[in-house]
């Protein structure tokens, strides 16, 4: 078991963090987490779960033209594809429309995914199973970070956590019921719009994370942890923060000690933190009930 | 005095006509009832009022008083599924009432928590004031939503079906406790199809027909042909037994 994991003595992981990479990867995943998990609260509640998912099939496929097209740093057109498509489904999501929300996600999400592939195919690429894998799954993207990715995820990360902070009164007002808010006079369009371009920020740098297909992971789990035991709005939301920032932050340790691939090794710490406050949350329940 | 007047309204959607010829005047201290069958046109003049659509023909004056009071009408919407599993409590949902009100500030003002409190004591609803709104019962939601509702308004409220899904004993308590609100001063627009309850309250009936509306008030409604059709002829109750 030992060497097939390559579990490493305390004192080889500990001298880990003499590199900057470890820094970088820790740096990086915090705000991630933090990030991704404000976002998350809202996402879930207005039953947009899989936004996460769709869009991070969008910026996979954009992400392909940039590679195809040699970028050297992808985020500058991941990033606006992203944003355009974050809007363009919300708006669709939330009106009448011929498309149904759920409906114009997966057709976007699936196009996106299989038009991103057969641009890495076309591009004969020799290393098209790597590039992909990276792209999808995130493996080892986190720990190759360059400073200059470093500074712009803490930019991004400072501006959509002051967003949050200034506009959360709004956000709880709009996620709850969005026609009260309308009707008496908030510009919803704007928060919406406001929210959209948020949720596309955290998308592409959760990418860096843990690759395009895990994102969903980090948005919905943490919110839904918070959900099972919390009962207030701003409860659920510090909650959702805190357990999203101690699951990656085991995660990221764990898969340097174990040399598992990052991002999958973040998603079972959440999967099994969502076990434990489902638990409690019925232990919590009964409790009230005996009482 | 004239809060809000409106003038041969055609209301709908994408050009396609649900009700035509609406025209009605709402006053300070009124008490005014929208019934007609479902799929007249009544949420759609629901959403024309608020300002959510555009009405296709015809106009919607909000009165000087109306404007200085901020202009804004406090609503009280038919639940959504999505608020069943809401994890907030009593106090956040109230509060959120004032977002119109507080721009672009993050926070709320000691004044605002202060009117806060004060609504959700006037609605009996402050010992519930940390509790979950989705563990309450059907009637403490609604008066969960109503203090919010005040808290958006100086002086309008406009109720949608607020006694659906309650049961008989709650439902008077909320038809009392409107009826209180109306009384202290606080003019009422209620959309019901309990035409026999509605009766007893309202000032004023407008029913909303396909193709067209009656509007005047509850006394000649009662006399009127589409009253007695609707309210079951002359057995319309005297008054409401709470």
């Amino acid at each position: 078991m030992a060497n097939i994991l390559s579990i490493m003595s305390f004192t080889d992981f500990a001298s880990f963090f003499v590199y900057d990479f470890v820094w970088y990867a820790i740096v990086v995943g915090v705000l991630i987490a933090l990030c991704s998990s404000l976002l998350g609260v809202t996402l879930v509640l207005k039953r947009f779960s899989f936004i996460g998912d769709g869009l991070s099939h969008v910026a996979f496929g954009a992400m392909a033209v940039a590679a195809v097209a040699g970028l050297t740093n992808e985020t500058w057109i991941v990033l606006p594809v992203t944003v355009v498509a974050a809007v363009l489904l919300l708006r669709t999501g939330g009106r009448k429309s011929k498309l149904n929300g759920d409906a114009s996600l997966a057709l976007i999400s699936v196009s996106a995914l299989a038009l991103g592939y057969l641009i890495y195919y076309f591009s004969g690429s020799s290393n098209m199973a790597g590039d992909v894998c990276t792209s999808l799954f995130g493996t080892t993207k986190i720990l190759s970070l360059t400073q200059v990715d470093v500074w712009l995820c803490i930019a991004l990360s400072v501006l959509v956590i002051l967003l949050y902070l200034i506009f959360y009164n709004k956000i709880f007002g709009i996620t709850f019921d969005e026609t009260f808010a309308r009707a008496t006079g908030v510009k919803t369009e704007v928060y919406n719009l406001i929210i959209a371009v948020v949720i596309a920020l955290v998308i592409v740098l959760a990418m860096n994370l843990v690759g395009s297909l895990l994102i969903s992971a980090l948005v919905i789990f943490p919110a839904l942890c918070a959900m099972r035991v919390f009962k207030s709005f701003k409860r659920v939301v510090i909650c959702s923060a805190a357990v999203s920032v101690v699951c990656t932050l085991a995660g990221i340790l764990l898969s340097i000690w174990l040399s598992t691939p990052v991002g999958c090794t973040v998603v079972a710490i959440d999967l099994l933190a969502f076990i434990g406050f489902y638990i409690a949350g019925l232990v919590l329940r009964k409790g009230k009930a005996k009482n | 005095m004239e809060l809000l007047k409106c003038n041969d309204l055609s209301l709908g959607y994408e050009g396609k006509s649900v009700a035509e010829h609406i025209s009605f005047t709402v006053s300070e201290g009124d008490y005014l009832c929208i019934v007609g069958e479902n799929g007249s046109g009544k949420s759609t003049l629901v959403k024309t009022l608020l300002g959510l659509q555009p009405p296709l023909a015809g106009s919607i004056e909000k009165s000087e008083t109306l404007k200085k009071a901020g202009g804004v009408i406090g609503y009280l919407p038919q639940q959504t599924p999505v608020q069943r599993d809401f994890p907030a409590t009593v106090e956040e949902i109230v509060c959120s009432g004032f977002l119109a009100r507080s721009g672009l500030r993050p926070f709320y003002t000691r004044a605002e928590k202060q009117l806060a409190a004060e609504k959700m004591e006037r609605l009996g609803i402050t010992h519930l004031k940390k509790r979950c709104y989705r563990e309450l019962s059907g009637g403490q939601q609604q008066r969960v939503l109503l203090a919010r509702a005040l808290l958006a308004t100086g002086n309008l409220l406009l109720l949608d079906e607020p006694v659906a899904g309650l049961d008989p004993k709650v439902t008077s308590e909320m038809y009392e406790l409107i009826r209180a609100l109306n009384r202290e001063g606080i003019t009422i627009i209620m959309v019901s199809h309990d035409i026999a309850a509605v009766l007893a309250f309202a000032t004023h009936i407008l029913h909303v027909l396909h193709g067209s509306a009656w509007y005047g008030t509850a006394q000649a409604y009662r006399e009127s042909d589409i009253g007695k059709t609707f309210a079951g002829g002359e057995q319309w109750p005297t008054s409401y037994q709470l």
